[in-house]
């Protein structure tokens, strides 16, 4: 016995060791390892983020133009599922009850206790019809969601759409956007982004291992509210964009109205234009595809970013040009025989005849006449030599905002195009070009391009006689006016003399009054314009036209543009002074009733695609 | 010749108080992980007050063997354990199946299950068999009755598919060995235990191998006798033969959920994506106590039931998640006090019976000590037994309180008994 005595140490010995072990292995995981800790975090606390209101967007007029609404989600969560009416539910919400089964199935692989969406975006309506019998169908939850709906189907350009975050923009917003959050993409709503979105609100909750919620974490102390995006009103009259939009049905190309007095944008219409509609709820993706596939490149904002010769609605800028540098005089003449000759060059003019001064040019866009100008202009003793000629020309343009960016409230503005010397030294070699090989400049042909936006902005610098504001797209933002909008209430005032202004104003009455533009009086309206016809290598020449009124107090100043479709006077002049009309008079002239029919109802887009028809 | 002032007189009131603090801290930490706020306060669908109903019968039972003469204990030995066999078997024909161990009688809306008081049963009859004069373990007669005592009972529970409670009953061996069992026997099951695990870890042919090189190694060392040859060849044959069987029976004879639970102990990948679930959320409830845990009733992981079974075998994590590592530490020493005292009561005994006894009792505690606690900080596999007077359940609290009681009942009265 007292052999076996001992092995009692040995069983105590066994119990201590044991508890020894225990003791140190609770030591590892409760103290010395911090792992444990985030683990039970992760487990029980969610952090649910409450998502605010977007900012409503007016018109000028107070008219709402872009606001929310309710949309709902159907989330299912499998474990919850009892037996139910699949059939019944398909068909209330109208689904094919295959795939509605494949998403099931779908969601159950993936948890059975966390909640899946298996419908996104029910409107309404239909939900209205659904909530009643929710309760047939237990495991199935709704979650509201807020879209945006556009009252007016008009200005998708401008308003542009929200869209799910890209990892990109997730990356660079240090935290704020996590997947699946919304972001403002194209148009007002990228732009204003920060101020549209609101703030985030978050809520800490825990749960339980069914992931349902149990309460709040910490009595709510790092919870937040969230607060509501902010409202804006835009500049555009959007009764104008809408009647401007259905001008330009048929037709490719841009309208941009701007007031001079202010810079703000009343109209900007791309053509060929959509539905904003089509961009959110259920079929977004399938509606971009669409579009984003369609030849026409509806998504394409042609008034920011497709640049145009301008022809000869730039030939006031060079008037003006000219006559601050001395160049040309007010009163300079020149016989024009139908065409600028110089050397073995040969530009056309399509008028002939003795021009008495700069007005009768302008009136009659006499080629030859701006031909000779831009010679003397890069030519200017001023000067020493062609290549600073042709840069000084340029920075008279650069302060019309030309060729330079133009920084209005939209993304993806396009600077246009102007060629300086270090443009033709490159092509030509320096000293190896002078005023004849770009003799084309004189009449706002070859390399030169404008954007439409810059072209309306010249029209209201040339109507406010020589100062702009920079043309923008919102007025008033709530809660804030001084920071966001200060940019737009600085005065540029061009470096030429108001009294050449005054001349070519007199000038681009006269092209209305008396010249290429008369298709564009509207009875009882002073008005000054200018028509241009752009030669391109896309085929047909564009119709350009820009002009503002009244000219004594200017209201509106407008500029036109219908890619391949001839003169300026033929869609440009019509379709520029009928906005016009429209926005001064509310209502179009029953003599000119037969000019906005015939606006309306010209397919220039379908002419032009028309099969032949087979003999 | 008793005198019941003698009995209080030398009660181990030590050992009373750690029970009293066991079952304290049960209640405290069943309430904590299963109240529910929803039902009233004192309502019978709440399990803590349940328990309180098992904590109060305890009591009584244990006044009652207190007062009772301890012969129903020493003299019936060998009846009582008979009676629960009986009822152990009477369980295939009146059972009540409860997540599939057909192992619970059913009284009301309150559930009793036999096979835990089998262990009492068996501690009281090895004690009565080996307290025999002339008994030596040596002898295999000896042995063979004693496995025999042993591994009936349990081999019945294991019938009814409660394998955690039929592996408790490896718990004797140790009580065996205390009383001259051969330390090789011990070291052999400790060989084959060690066996087993490489076995289902190692491919078994690369282990017979090993096995091969060590029986060629041993016979470096030891006489080269013609008996020493057999050994070790009988040896290596029963290891190769217990190899090759090892994978047939994991594979055919444990249940699924059970080779789940021993291949994620051994580390191994398991197909089942959450059969590591339990110890994982275990781990994690635990290890997020930290150094001084997160308050009584703060246990967010145990409250929203991240943790299963965390009433009954998972307790333990209530408790590393409330009171952290102090409450943990604390329950470790106080446990092992608990089990140091029981052998010193054991070896103050003068009757054989009482001290063999007394170990059969500390093993039994130990054994669920180890498998309980080291299961929850993954340390043992998952294996469904209670930590003893913490776990909810009225039969595990019973069968704990008649376990010690007689113990302490036995040891009042140690004066009184002839050697």
């Amino acid at each position: 016995m007292d052999t076996l005595a001992s092995r009692r140490k040995v069983v105590q010995m066994v119990f201590i060791i044991i508890s020894v072990i225990f003791i140190l292995r609770l030591l590892f995981i409760q103290v010395l390892n911090k792992n444990y800790q985030q683990l039970a975090n992760n487990n029980v606390l969610r952090k649910v983020t409450l998502y605010p209101s977007r900012g409503l967007i007016y018109d000028r007029n107070g008219k709402l133009i872009l606001f929310n609404q309710a949309e709902y989600d159907l989330l299912v969560i499998p474990g919850q599922l009892k037996k139910f009416d699949t059939a019944n539910l398909c068909k209330t919400l109208g689904l094919d009850v295959e795939g509605f089964k494949k998403e099931l199935s779908k969601a159950y692989k993936y948890s059975k206790f966390k909640p899946t969406v298996i419908i996104k975006g029910i409107q309404a309506e239909l939900y209205a019809q659904l909530q009643e019998d929710m309760f047939l169908y237990p495991g199935f939850y709704a979650q509201v969601r807020t879209v945006r709906t556009y009252p007016i189907s008009a200005a998708a350009h401008i308003l542009g759409y929200i869209s799910e975050v890209t990892p990109k923009q997730i990356e660079k917003s240090d935290g704020y956007y996590q997947q699946g959050d919304y972001i403002g993409t194209g148009g007002l709503e990228q732009y204003y982004e920060k101020i549209l979105r609101g703030k985030k609100g978050v809520k800490y909750v825990l749960v339980d291992v069914h992931n349902r919620e149990q309460g709040s974490f910490n009595d709510g102390q790092l919870d937040t509210l969230p607060s509501p995006g902010t409202n804006m009103y835009s500049t555009l009259d959007i009764d104008l964009q809408q009647y401007g939009e259905k001008l330009m049905q048929g037709k490719v190309g841009s309208v941009v109205a701007i007031e001079p007095s202010t810079g703000e944008v009343l109209a900007m219409i791309s053509s060929p234009s959509y539905d904003p509609k089509l961009l959110t709820g259920r079929d977004r993706g399938k509606n971009f595809s669409k579009l984003y596939a369609d030849s026409l490149k509806p998504l394409f904002v042609r008034p920011l970013k497709a640049s145009y010769p301008p022809g000869s609605i730039y030939k006031p800028l060079l008037g003006l040009i000219g006559m601050q540098d001395g160049a040309i005089q007010q009163n300079t003449t020149y016989s024009c025989p139908g065409a600028y000759y110089v050397g073995s060059l040969r530009v056309g003019c399509h008028h002939s005849g003795f021009v008495n001064n700069i007005i009768e040019a302008i009136q009659h866009s006499c080629n030859a006449y701006f031909c000779m100008t831009f010679r003397r202009v890069v030519d200017n003793n001023k000067y020493k030599t062609v290549a600073q000629g042709l840069d000084g020309w340029k920075s008279y343009l650069a302060s019309f905002g030309i060729g330079v960016k133009m920084e209005t409230d939209l993304p993806g503005v396009g600077y246009g195009f102007i060629p300086g010397s270090d443009y033709y030294n490159k092509i030509y070699g320096s000293g190896r070009w002078n005023s004849v090989t770009i003799i084309s400049l004189g009449i706002g042909q070859g390399e030169i391009g404008f954007t439409p936006l810059q072209m309306a902005n010249e029209m209201a610098t040339i109507a406010n006689h020589g100062w702009y504001y920079t043309p923008h797209l919102v007025r008033k933002v709530d809660d804030d006016t001084s920071t966001v909008l200060k940019k737009f209430k600085e005065k540029h005032v061009i470096p030429i003399d108001k009294g050449w202004f005054d001349i070519t104003v007199d000038a681009m009455k006269e092209v209305v009054e008396a010249g290429t533009g008369r298709i564009a009086q509207i009875p009882g309206v002073t008005m000054g314009g200018k028509t241009g016809t752009a030669q391109n290598p896309h085929g047909k020449d564009h119709s350009l036209f820009i002009c503002f009124a009244p000219v004594e107090n200017p209201k509106i100043a407008i500029a036109v543009i219908v890619e391949n479709a001839g003169f300026g006077a033929t869609y440009g002049a019509p379709i520029a002074s009928l906005m016009i009309e429209k926005y001064l008079n509310d209502s179009i002239s029953t003599p000119r009733k037969y000019l906005e029919q015939r606006m309306f109802d010209a397919d220039l887009i379908h002419n032009k695609y028309q099969p032949t028809p087979e003999h | 010749m008793i005198d019941k002032r003698k009995t209080t007189n030398n009660l181990d009131w030590v050992i009373i108080l750690l029970y009293s603090v066991f079952v304290a801290i049960g209640l405290l930490v069943v309430y904590a992980s299963s109240h529910d706020e929803a039902k009233p306060f004192f309502d019978t669908r709440q399990l803590y007050v349940r328990q309180l109903i098992w904590v109060g019968t305890s009591v009584i039972l244990a006044g009652f063997i207190l007062v009772t003469d301890n012969k129903i204990y020493t003299t019936f030995a060998y009846f009582i354990y008979g009676l629960i066999l009986l009822m152990v078997i009477g369980v295939f024909f009146f059972g009540h199946e409860v997540n599939g161990n057909k192992n619970w009688f059913e009284i009301g809306s309150f559930q009793l299950q036999p096979s835990e008081f089998a262990k009492f049963s068996v501690a009281l009859a090895l004690a009565k068999f080996l307290s025999n004069q002339n008994i030596n373990l040596k002898n295999n007669r000896t042995k063979m009755i004693s496995l025999g005592l042993i591994f009936f009972p349990a081999l019945l529970i294991q019938l009814q598919g409660d394998t955690g409670s039929t592996l408790v009953f490896l718990s004797f061996f140790l009580v065996l060995y205390r009383f001259g069992l051969p330390g090789e026997i011990l070291a052999l099951g400790v060989g084959v235990l060690a066996l087993s695990v490489f076995s289902l870890v190692i491919d078994k042919y690369i282990l017979i191998g090993i096995l091969l090189i060590l029986a060629g190694a041993s016979l470096y060392f030891i006489k080269r006798t013609r008996a020493a040859y057999f050994a070790i060849a009988g040896l290596f044959i029963g290891a190769s033969l217990y190899v090759t069987t090892t994978n047939y029976v994991f594979n055919n004879v444990l249940k699924l959920h059970q080779q789940q639970r021993i291949k994620v102990l051994l580390g191994q990948e398991v197909n089942v994506k959450d059969a590591d679930y339990n110890v994982r959320q275990s781990k994690i409830a635990i290890g997020s106590g930290g150094l001084l845990g997160k308050g009584p009733l703060n246990g967010t992981l145990t409250k929203y039931n991240f943790v299963p079974e965390q009433h009954t075998d998972f307790i333990f994590c209530t408790i590393g998640e409330e009171y952290g590592f102090w409450g943990t530490s604390l329950f470790v020493i106080l446990f092992l006090f608990l089990l140091t005292r029981i052998l010193s009561l054991a070896e103050r005994q003068r009757s054989k019976f009482s001290r063999i006894y007394a170990y059969g009792v500390a093993s039994i505690l130990f054994f669920h000590f180890l498998i309980n606690i080291g299961m929850t900080i993954g340390l043992a596999p998952v294996i469904g037994i209670p930590l003893p007077f913490i776990s909810y359940g009225g039969s595990s609290l019973w069968s704990f309180t008649i376990l010690l009681f007689v113990l302490i009942k036995l040891d009042a009265d140690r004066l009184a008994v002839l050697r």
